[in-house]
């Protein structure tokens, strides 16, 4: 067994592939800057100051990546809960996707937060912040971590040939997928909520009392437009691990997908057109920050929904990707205004992130491919076992 | 009582016994005990005696008063000053302004700690414990003041902010500050003291100060309160920040988290019973084709 899992450890395949060149010393470097970030604080290689308590580690890492992981919980509904057996073959590794990028993203709270080694208060002892938004929300990652671990365990079951074990923790799924998908909806609204008592500081916008609603409802087809972008990428990487069969059923399953997305997409711009004619706000779009906020709405929500749409109907592939890379980008947008760049809005002193927090994102996002890649090579995610072996 | 009053009473008693009654805790302090500060910044010289006191007591920075220069310039609290004093030209000549953390009587930083490290005490003051303390900066973020600062260029960081000299307090002495004022700009007392003193000030001398209390209502009521002269507006305040207390934006969030946590999967394992149909397989299987081969392979 250890002898197995020690082959296992090691790398196959070529170094010298495009993605190790570049991604290898973004690490590196990022392993450096972490260096000085611990030694003499987040002031040496952040912008962050008094006026931007958080910027581009919390605002992307955190609160943008967990909305793109939301497909996990998204298609585990569908398929556990609504039992729509059309998108089964796609379940292990979205349920991968989730885990790594709760793991990564959420985890780079510990890199964000001033003084780590505290980071277990918020789950031990006499301080707990029941009234904290936050409180809920590390309670709600740490829980979801475990969650969609368990969800993803009969794989890891498998990969070492644990037959047994494999068959209970598949009687676990259900269980932990309904506590998934609660959990979700919890704390995907929560990161909204994290920014309702800062309603003074945000552009109004963007402020709404409704962010929680917002935030939940854009991680639905945020998640579903991170299905079809990693899917296809996966599908042009990983082909020779991927069942010839489910190239085929995959192209059915991104028009499944595009289907939920516009739907999703199309209730959304109604209720921030709702929101926008609710709070009269027609003179704030006359400026540059309306323009924005134009772009952003109409943009990269109401274009690519309806290009949703159109793809899905007219079974147009490129259409439905270009339409889910925009509709990412749009739910990216949405949050980075959130928490940075209509934070504070009034203040001269912009906040701009320096090169080294676009490194330490960088290569949070590289490592969490890394290991990506080793589990899709060595677990039985992309295909059921007895094909794998 | 109506429907929607009852609704949230139900959902307050809900969530309290499973929040452990935290969030009723702020509703059995009594106001009348709760403590402040009535700054007048019509008497205010600028001396700057209570920027040295603070920084002598706190073991901060001491400012050099006499040479600095510093009221030539709008300064903001740092995390090596908590309270620091300004200068405004105002059409009623120079106005100086006292400038601290205000200790809100329901205060958002201390609602958003999810360490309770910033922990509003029964009294008033709004006190930091760095035991607890993960260095999240949400109480930064969450402070409608931006009063709360973080020491950005230390390995192990702390939140700055005025304490209102929570120790001293303790001892019976007034805050550090409030002694070393030489012209009663600052008076120590319960905030319903000082609101008498302060409507008093307004009555007897309507002509000398605008008809209002800044902290009165603002942010929900804070333990600091100002008179003025002048619009408060002009002497660097934000009045836009409305009567509500910060906490109140998320609580209605917070009071719907029980109703998710239990009604959400009861409709999760209700729609999978009704869904129905499919073999006993699929229901827990994590395989690949739950269909024929899937269940039991």
């Amino acid at each position: 067994m250890v002898h197995f899992v020690i082959q296992e450890m090691k790398p196959r395949g070529p170094w010298l592939t495009p993605f190790n060149i570049i991604s290898i010393p973004v690490i590196l470097t990022g392993l450096v800057i972490l260096y000085f970030r611990f030694v003499y604080g987040l002031g040496s290689v952040t912008n962050l100051s008094q006026d931007t308590a958080w910027g581009l580690w919390l605002g992307f890492d955190v609160v943008t990546g967990v909305a793109l992981a939301g497909g996990a919980y998204v298609i585990t509904f569908v398929v556990y809960v609504m039992k729509v057996e059309k998108y089964h073959s796609i379940v292990r590794v979205t349920v991968l996707n989730g885990l790594l990028a709760y793991s990564f993203y959420a985890g780079a709270l510990l890199l964000d937060i001033g003084r780590p080694w505290h980071a277990f208060n918020p789950y031990i002892g006499n301080s707990f912040g029941f009234s904290s938004v936050l409180f809920l929300i590390c309670w709600h990652f740490l829980l979801y971590m475990v969650a969609e671990f368990i969800e993803f365990s009969p794989v890891v079951a498998e990969w070492l040939h644990w037959e047994k074990a494999r068959r209970i923790l598949k009687r676990l799924t259900l269980t932990t997928v309904i506590l998934g998908i609660t959990l979700s909806l919890l704390h995907q609204s929560g990161l909204g909520a994290l920014f309702l008592m800062a309603k003074p500081k945000i552009h109004p916008l963007w402020w709404s009392e409704f962010l929680p609603i917002l935030f939940f409802v854009s991680s639905i087809y945020a998640g579903l437009a991170m299905i079809i972008f990693e899917g296809t990428v996966s599908h042009k990487v990983f082909r020779d691990l991927i069942d010839p069969k489910s190239h085929h059923s995959f192209d059915d399953i991104i028009f499944g997908l595009a289907k939920g997305a516009a739907i999703g997409m199309f209730v959304y711009y109604f209720l921030k057109a709702l929101l926008f004619i609710h709070d009269k706000q027609w003179t704030l779009i006359s400026d540059g920050w309306g323009y924005w906020y134009l772009l952003e709405v109409i943009g990269f929500v109401l274009v690519p929904g309806f290009m949703f749409a159109f793809g899905f109907r007219n079974r147009s592939l490129k259409t439905i990707k270009v339409a889910a890379v925009m509709a990412l980008l749009g739910v990216v947008l949405n949050r980075l205004n959130v928490s940075i760049i209509s934070f504070n809005w009034y203040s001269q002193a912009h906040y701009y992130p320096s090169w080294q927090e676009i490194v330490v994102t960088l290569t949070v996002i590289f490592t969490e491919i890394w290991v990506f890649r080793w589990v899709v090579t060595r677990m039985p995610v992309f295909t059921s076992d007895h094909r794998a072996r | 009582m109506d429907r929607r009053g009852f609704i949230k009473t139900t959902l307050v008693a809900g969530t309290a016994a499973l929040a452990g009654n935290q969030l009723c805790a702020q509703d059995t302090r009594q106001p009348e005990e709760f403590v402040g500060i009535l700054v007048d910044t019509t008497r205010c010289i600028g001396c700057r005696a209570c920027e040295i006191a603070c920084g002598e007591v706190h073991d901060l920075m001491v400012p050099d008063v006499l040479n600095d220069g510093a009221l030539e310039k709008h300064r903001d609290t740092s995390d090596k000053q908590w309270m620091v004093v300004n200068k405004f030209e105002t059409e009623k000549g120079e106005v100086f302004v006292k400038k601290q953390c205000m200790h809100c009587y329901q205060a958002a930083c201390a609602t958003a700690c999810p360490t309770e490290a910033m922990n509003q005490t029964m009294k008033g003051p709004v006190i930091w414990d760095g035991d607890k303390c993960i260095g999240c900066r949400f109480c930064m973020v969450s402070c409608p003041f931006g009063v709360p600062k973080f020491e950005y260029n230390e390995w192990n960081p702390k939140i700055q902010k005025c304490t209102m000299c929570f120790e001293r307090l303790e001892v019976g002495q007034k805050p550090a500050c409030v002694a070393a004022c030489p012209t009663d700009t600052l008076m120590f007392g319960t905030r319903v003291q000082n609101l008498e003193i302060a409507r008093h000030r307004i009555y007897s001398h309507p002509d000398q100060y605008v008809h209002q209390i800044y902290g009165e209502h603002e942010a929900g009521g804070t333990g600091y309160i100002y008179l003025s002269a002048v619009p408060f507006e002009q002497i660097g305040f934000r009045t836009d920040l409305g009567n509500t207390p910060y906490p109140e934006y998320t609580k209605e969030f917070l009071y719907g988290v029980p109703m998710v946590l239990f009604g959400v999967p009861a409709l999760l394992l209700g729609l999978n019973a009704l869904v129905g149909g499919s073999e006993e397989g699929s229901e827990g299987s994590f395989d690949f084709e739950a269909k024929g081969d899937g269940g039991e392979r």
